[in-house]
């Protein structure tokens, strides 16, 4: 952490966030299984590389599951961690005075002081349980990402946080900054090596929004049985800004809780959150997001499709907040439990506060595909296994722009997969 | 009228149908030809969708006796998407919505091919389908748009049977007028005499064959086909004297 150059100010800061992380070092979550932290060494330094072509074969073919694209086309700027350390960063050229990326370390040296008054732990709490403390007394990198003020960058900008390592901890601190009147859209891939045994994901992601901006941050997760992961992200947005969350899970985990918080402190502000999750194996996965709606005329809405089997448990979680008359939330879960030995639990939660003209509401439903609509289908003469097909697929359908076509390929698969087993 | 060396397309013999313990249809006997258009009147709960329910193998309408052949085969032993592929079509009363499958999608599955542009807005401009095709299909359709999308599939899938269950209920007239045309679109079009395809519509009201002229008229009734003839003099006897006239057949048919 580089301190020399920073104001008093700025250290006091920095002091705050360690004392508060320091006090709950210790502190369970509020939310899914305890995780024995003291068990994982933090991941170790690796070689920085010139080019993603020298990654190996397996390893390109790995994150483009999860959306990175190693070929770098159709993409503005790429971030790849390794372990520890930030291996290879680009911006293409045509976006190189609108994008800034690097690693949270080097950013910090770089905008410490502005980084300390505005980012920096502002949208998630040193001290909300032990995977933030983690980050925060012992951060391994992560990403900073800045979108210059008006610029809209239509290509999709990409980061992967891999672990090749067994028994360690990836704690990671990503910022991105969408400045005002910006747009873009940020495809980050999570992912193991194969081989990699237990370990832990803490990684805390902060978005700001400014005004009238957007940020599209579409998130693909590829873990393993043996796996925790723990993200914490807040999101504050700004008058007329927009967030847009899409989450993708797709392989088991051993077990993952996370619960992204969007404030929209912005007048007219809006968040979108939609989420496709496959419960595998003895996988226990707690997702949901929550809205703050603070500023006037602000909106949300929640999608979420949960298809669970195996000895999968799945809570999927929505939480809107009213803070203000003129607000409108909609959540929306719907969950297809594809095995006798799963659970699924969906968990809206509304909440209206001092806003009597907030108008939320929600849709949840837990239940199979309905017989009449495979019928329905087959009248038109589809065979019964691809009508259950058709009809899965629509039902996690959700429309995620800028997904690379193995990625696309790889969700249908799943769909299929599932499908099959359901006849 | 379908001219004279028309084949059996569809033969119902001494069809008995039983929902749970309900036994809806206690003898059917009926057979449509190559190219003719039957329509079948009755009062509601009398086993008009039963049958058409079970012409298209529907789960839980279990035949107990008799059977019905297609094209020669009998159908006990064929699923539903096999009656469809060997030619038999349905447009629904209410159809179930399904959730992330657009109209659009549908209308590809029913023509079992990917449908060109030029056939969907031909499609669209006698239906107006409009904003329906990107729609998930039956999602908070009115009414209308619910049976202009179900005719649309049907055209589409172009069945050489094809069964219509109560094409004007829940429609106004102007949508009723449209449905009509669809039917006579799929049916009628073409020299009488070569006309191959055949329809089946169910009728409670009669309003439908106002557009649509069916070759011949049945009424079911208490799950017997009661009466046979010319369509519009069986409506007008109905309006005239009710379907309790037709108690008094159904008691002659079985005193005989």
């Amino acid at each position: 952490m580089p301190d020399h150059s920073l104001t008093e100010s700025a250290l006091a800061r920095l002091e705050e966030i360690r004392a508060a992380a320091e006090a709950s070092a210790d502190k369970p979550a509020a939310l899914g299984p305890d995780v024995d932290i003291t068990r994982f060494s933090t991941v170790s330094e690796q070689d920085k590389i010139d080019s993603l072509k020298s990654l190996e074969k397996q390893t390109r073919e790995a994150v483009l599951l999860s959306g990175f694209d190693t070929s770098e086309e159709n993409r503005s700027a790429s971030f790849f961690q390794l372990d520890r350390t930030p291996i290879y960063r680009a911006v293409e050229a045509a976006f190189d005075d609108a994008i800034e990326i690097m690693g949270t370390e080097e950013a910090l040296a770089l905008y410490g002081e502005e980084l300390l008054e505005k980012y920096w732990w502002r949208a998630v709490d040193p001290g909300k349980d032990k995977y933030t403390a983690l980050v925060a007394l012992h951060q391994t990198e992560g990403y900073f990402i800045r979108v210059k003020a008006g610029r809209k960058v239509d290509q999709p900008i990409q980061a992967c946080l891999l672990i090749s390592e067994s028994n360690v901890s990836q704690n990671v601190h990503n910022v991105i900054i969408v400045e005002d009147g910006a747009e873009a859209h940020v495809i980050t891939g999570c992912n193991i090596n194969a081989g990699v045994k237990e370990g832990l994901h803490a990684g805390i992601s902060e978005f700001y929004v400014g005004k009238n901006a957007k940020l599209t941050f579409t998130m693909v997760h590829n873990w393993a049985e043996d796996f925790s992961v723990r993200p914490r992200t807040g999101v504050i947005v700004e008058d007329d800004g927009v967030y847009i969350n899409n989450y993708v899970l797709l392989k088991p985990v051993k077990s993952i809780q996370a619960f992204p918080v969007a404030k929209l402190v912005g007048e007219r502000s809006t968040a979108v959150f939609n989420s496709i999750v496959y419960g595998l194996k003895d996988s226990i996965i707690d997702l949901g997001s929550e809205t703050q709606l603070i500023g006037a005329g602000s909106r949300s809405e929640a999608v979420a499709r949960t298809v669970s089997k195996d000895n999968s448990v799945v809570y999927s979680r929505g939480r809107l907040v009213g803070h203000t008359n003129d607000c409108k939330a909609h959540l929306d879960c719907r969950g297809i439990v594809q095995s006798a030995t799963s659970t699924q639990w969906a968990i809206p939660d509304l909440a209206s506060v001092g806003a009597p003209g907030a108008e939320l509401s929600h849709e949840a439903a837990i239940s199979p595909i309905a017989a009449e609509e495979i019928y329905y289908l087959m009248t038109r003469g589809l065979p019964k296994d691809q009508a259950v097909s058709m009809i899965t697929r629509g039902f996690v359908n959700i429309d995620i722009p800028g997904l690379p076509e193995p990625l696309r390929r790889q969700i249908d698969l799943a769909i299929e997969e599932t499908s099959k087993e359901a006849m | 009228m379908p001219h004279e060396e028309s084949a059996p397309l569809l033969v119902i013999e001494n069809l008995h149908v039983s929902v749970g313990d309900r036994s809806i249809l206690r003898g059917i006997d009926l057979t449509i030809l190559e190219g003719e258009t039957h329509v079948l009147l009755g009062p509601n709960g009398h086993g008009k969708s039963t049958l058409l329910n079970t012409i298209v193998g529907l789960p839980g309408y279990t035949i107990t006796e008799g059977r019905i052949l297609f094209k020669g085969t009998d159908l006990a032993e064929l699923e539903i998407d096999e009656r469809a592929r060997l030619g038999i079509g349905i447009a629904f009363q209410r159809p179930p919505a399904v959730r992330g499958v657009k109209l659009r999608q549908m209308l590809d599955v029913a023509a079992r091919e990917e449908l060109s542009a030029d056939t969907v807005a031909g499609l669209d401009s006698g239906l107006n389908l409009g904003h329906m095709l990107a729609r998930d299909v039956n999602m908070g359709f009115s009414g209308g748009e619910a049976k202009r999308s179900e005719m649309a599939q049907i055209l589409v899938q172009a069945p050489d049977l094809a069964l219509f269950d109560e094409p004007e209920s829940g429609v106004d007239l102007d949508n009723i007028a449209v449905v009509g045309g669809a039917i006579n679109r799929l049916l009628k079009t073409g020299l009488v005499s070569e006309r191959r395809r055949s329809g089946l519509i169910i009728t409670h009201t009669g309003h439908i064959l106002e557009f649509v002229n069916p070759d011949i008229g049945h009424v079911l009734f208490q799950g017997r086909l009661t009466c046979r003839g010319n369509p519009l003099d069986l409506l007008e006897e109905i309006a005239r004297h009710g379907y309790e006239k037709c108690a008094e057949c159904a008691q002659c048919q079985i005193i005989h």
